[in-house]
């Protein structure tokens, strides 16, 4: 039996938490789980069952409306402005739309979180490299997005999500914009991410995706968790 | 923290290169704008030398009867001199106001030989009075009319001159109220303009700092190329600014010299050359940074 009063034990842990965006749109309603570290967890469900709310809670972009929410033995609740950047900083994030900063180069889209953490020039050449070679992009480094396909802009996404070696990655419908072989590719790319030890929590729809990876599923509906199996199947 | 500076520096120089027709476009409204703070700074001093050379002309002159002797005159003069609002004072000796007039009217028959029918010297030995301002010339004429000197002063033609000097005085006052309204109207104008185009600027790019936020940078770390960036587009607008109106005094300067005699805009120009680089660059980076600064408040609250 875990207590509030531990939530060092798990890495994340949401409280009963409701999130109501004005003036009355119900997102979330009295929601409850934990995440253990290197867990990998999907959440489940239709369009506007709370995934996404979900995950920018825990990016700390919303506030929950009522509840609790803790990130290693951080409350997220009342958060300070100023301790924003340090939690976000273990954090890497995915979205369905990308969200590459349109004027910069693969490169320096990906270097740009080794330069936030204040990473050395030697580091940044070193890992950002690497990291180019392990999403397959190693020939994009000096193309801006817009010069780049939906996949290699989600594998470039994925990079910089990775490439500070962050506690955590959120993909919110990674695979969303993508065709079937490249939605795989990202797939792969997330698991092999799970295994090298890093949390992973993965919003998705996409029921073949959740049926595959034979992993933790939480199912959202309607704002509300309805379904929590250790080795889940996307059932609606 | 000298890597985080050099970094938001880079960062800065990369996009005001690579947004290439935005970078254009605040430049131009700035080149706008700090011309116009320095044509304000120039104005300033061109019409304060005309308004000083329109009130040069306005003086008083008290006439001193035939019997007032030089010794006088010039104990009035001394006297005159002692009020704070007098400038200066000139004493013009009977003989002297001859000489000129003679000097004058020498090519005019007929005012020479009206001379000669009067006979002797006509002229009155006069103080010419020169003061600071020209409302303090009624301070003087009350000097005068205070009695002290009554049997020696024939007139003062304060009171003939009175609507021509109140006219001046009216008309360079009313030109200085009118320049500053005009001054600080179009400041107002610029300033709001060179803000809405650097603001526009930052709102077209409030997804690219919204990213930012989400991937851990810090505040500083996303302002910091912004103001850098405005301060770039400060510092290009000025050197543009430094050449134009270098080009424009230099070309002027002998015409305006023809129109307003004394007038050397160049030599103004290249006299005040630092105060005027310090003004253009005080107003293109001050502006670029405060604009930025302000714009991208809002967006750093995610």
């Amino acid at each position: 039996m875990v207590s509030i009063a531990e939530p060092l034990k798990f890495m994340i842990s949401f409280q009963a938490v409701t999130k109501i965006f004005r003036p009355n749109i119900l997102a979330l309603e009295n929601v409850s789980f934990e995440i253990k570290p290197k867990e990998f967890v999907s959440i489940a469900g239709k369009s506007g069952a709370g995934k996404t709310t979900l995950l920018r809670l825990l990016l700390a972009e919303e506030k929950p409306t009522k509840g609790q929410i803790f990130f290693d033995d951080q409350g997220l609740s009342k958060i300070e402005p100023e301790k924003l950047p340090q939690l976000r900083r273990k954090i890497g994030a995915v979205f369905q739309d990308y969200k590459l900063l349109p004027s910069k180069t693969t490169y320096e889209n990906i270097a740009y979180v080794m330069e936030v953490i204040g990473a050395t020039e030697e580091e940044i050449a070193r890992d950002v490299t690497q990291v180019l070679e392990i999403v397959g992009l190693e020939g994009r480094a000096q193309n801006f997005p817009a010069e780049l396909s939906a996949g290699e802009r989600q594998r470039a996404a994925i990079a910089r999500a990775l490439i500070h070696r962050p506690d955590i990655i959120l993909a919110d419908e990674p695979t969303g914009n993508l065709d079937p072989y490249n939605a795989l590719d990202i797939i792969r790319l997330l698991l092999k991410i799970h295994e090298l030890g890093t949390t992973v929590i993965l919003a998705t729809h996409n029921k073949e995706i959740i049926n595959s990876l034979g992993k933790r599923v939480i199912t959202l509906e309607e704002g509300r968790v309805i379904r929590d199996e250790e080795k889940g199947r996307f059932v609606f | 923290m000298l890597t985080l500076i050099k970094r938001i520096f880079k960062s800065g120089w990369l996009s005001f290169s690579r947004d290439g027709g935005l970078a254009v476009a605040t430049c131009f409204i700035m080149v706008m704008t700090i011309s116009l703070a320095t044509s304000l700074f120039l104005l300033k001093d061109v019409s304060q030398f005309l308004i000083s050379t329109v009130q040069e002309k306005a003086d008083i002159s008290v006439y001193f009867k035939e019997s007032a002797s030089e010794e006088d005159v010039l104990k009035v003069e001394e006297e005159i001199s002692k009020i704070p609002e007098v400038k200066n004072v000139k004493y013009v000796s009977r003989e002297e106001a001859l000489e000129s007039f003679v000097q004058r009217h020498k090519d005019d028959p007929v005012l020479m030989e009206s001379l000669e029918e009067v006979g002797g010297n006509p002229f009155l030995a006069a103080l010419n009075i020169k003061a600071f301002q020209v409302s303090q010339y009624q301070a003087v004429a009350n000097f005068f009319e205070a009695g002290t000197f009554e049997n020696l002063i024939e007139k003062v033609d304060y009171y003939q001159r009175k609507p021509v000097i109140e006219k001046i005085f009216a008309l360079t006052s009313g030109m200085e109220k009118a320049g500053w309204i005009i001054a600080i109207v179009l400041a107002i104008v610029a300033i709001l303009v060179a803000f809405n185009t650097i603001r526009l600027a930052i709102l077209n790019q409030r997804e690219e700092i919204k990213v930012q936020r989400l991937v851990g940078a810090s505040n500083w770390f996303i302002r910091g190329p912004f103001l850098v960036q405005g301060a770039i587009s400060g510092i290009l607008a000025t050197i543009i600014c430094l050449l134009i109106f270098t080009l424009i005094c230099w070309f002027l300067s002998p015409k305006i010299e023809i129109l307003f005699f004394g007038l050397n805009i160049w030599r103004y120009f290249t006299g005040n050359f630092f105060i005027i680089i310090l003004i253009q660059l005080a107003a293109g980076i001050g502006l670029g940074i405060i604009s930025s600064t302000i714009a991208i408040r809002k967006y750093l609250k995610v």
